[in-house]
């Protein structure tokens, strides 16, 4: 099964890449885009085949590698 | 004092590390390869270059830090041992927790690569006792990922117990919060720090000013 973990800076982290695109974005006409926070996508292929274990497992993943809690949070899809 | 400077792939500060702990502080200095799981024995510092660990891909220093020797270079802090991480080892520390904190993207996303002015914040760690709280070094930045950060309750703390060791005299060229630099550990034998003084310590380098740390460390360790 497969698993997306969405990593982002945490709320209160300055987002020097997202300012740049927002400001990016405003250059090319893009009106009314108040804010842009940039983060990463990673996709997991797992041998595992239930959707709790393979969840659990990718949590462990999160905490150990796939994020740095103190500066990012992340997300765990499980599809 | 003997010394060990890690090695892994991506990293370009390995050799001038080598050279300056083997010029100013006359230690003989072991490479070790990051795949090693074991330090040599009898080693007093053990030091993290700079470069560009693998990349910098997931997290500068974040695949670094899961090397297997780190585990060995977390016992060796955990014991007591001094550890140095400079640029890339300092994000490397902060990646193995070996140091509050974080160090994100500069400010203005540029790569700042200039000798900077920094302000010496405290004499009392083994790296810093050949200064005196308060002088100014020149030493060169070379980074992309220097912005220090961590939360108010750990700079409180930092602050509180005199672990910053420099600020950046001239406020931080990468928007790191309090112009920090380098932080110590909370027994002072863990140094990161983004400037790097193994490139000012020989007047063909263009200044000396990073030589009194190394000139520090000899006189911390000469008896261990």
């Amino acid at each position: 099964m497969k698993a997306r973990v969405h990593v982002s800076l945490k709320s209160g982290v300055l987002d020097p890449q997202g300012e740049a695109i927002r400001h990016a974005l405003g250059t090319l006409g893009f009106e009314g885009v108040e804010g842009v926070r940039q983060g990463k996508l990673i996709e997991l292929e797992l041998a595992q085949t239930d959707p709790a274990a393979a969840e659990a497992e990718v949590k462990k993943m999160c905490e150990a590698l796939l994020a740095n809690p103190v500066i990012e949070s992340y997300k765990i899809e499980i599809a | 004092m003997r010394a060990a400077v890690i090695v892994f792939p991506g990293s370009n500060c390995d050799r001038d590390m080598q050279v300056a702990l083997q010029a100013v502080a006359s230690a003989p200095v072991e490479m070790v390869w990051h795949k090693e799981t074991a330090l040599p024995r009898g080693l007093d510092l053990v030091a993290l270059p700079g470069g560009f660990s693998f990349g910098d891909h997931l997290r500068c220093g974040a695949i670094a830090g899961k090397s297997p020797i780190m585990r060995a270079v977390s016992d060796f802090a955990h014991a007591g041992g001094h550890v140095l991480g400079v640029c890339n080892g300092f994000q490397i520390l902060t990646e193995t927790g070996l140091l509050p904190g974080a160090l994100l993207r500069n400010g203005k996303l540029k790569f700042l690569c200039k000798p900077v002015p920094l302000t010496v914040k405290t004499s009392a760690s083994p790296f810093t006792s050949a200064w005196n709280a308060g002088d100014v070094a020149t030493v060169p930045i070379a980074h992309h990922d220097g912005a220090y950060v961590a939360d108010p309750e750990t700079l409180a703390e930092l602050e509180g117990e005199d672990r910053v060791a420099f600020t950046y005299t001239d406020g931080a060229p990468n928007n790191a919060v309090h112009d920090i630099a380098g932080v110590l550990s909370a027994n002072r034998r863990v140094l990161g720090m983004m400037p790097h003084p193994e490139r000012a310590v020989d007047p063909a380098h263009g200044g000396t000013d990073g030589a009194p740390l190394f000139r520090s460390l000899a006189d911390a360790l000469v008896s261990a």
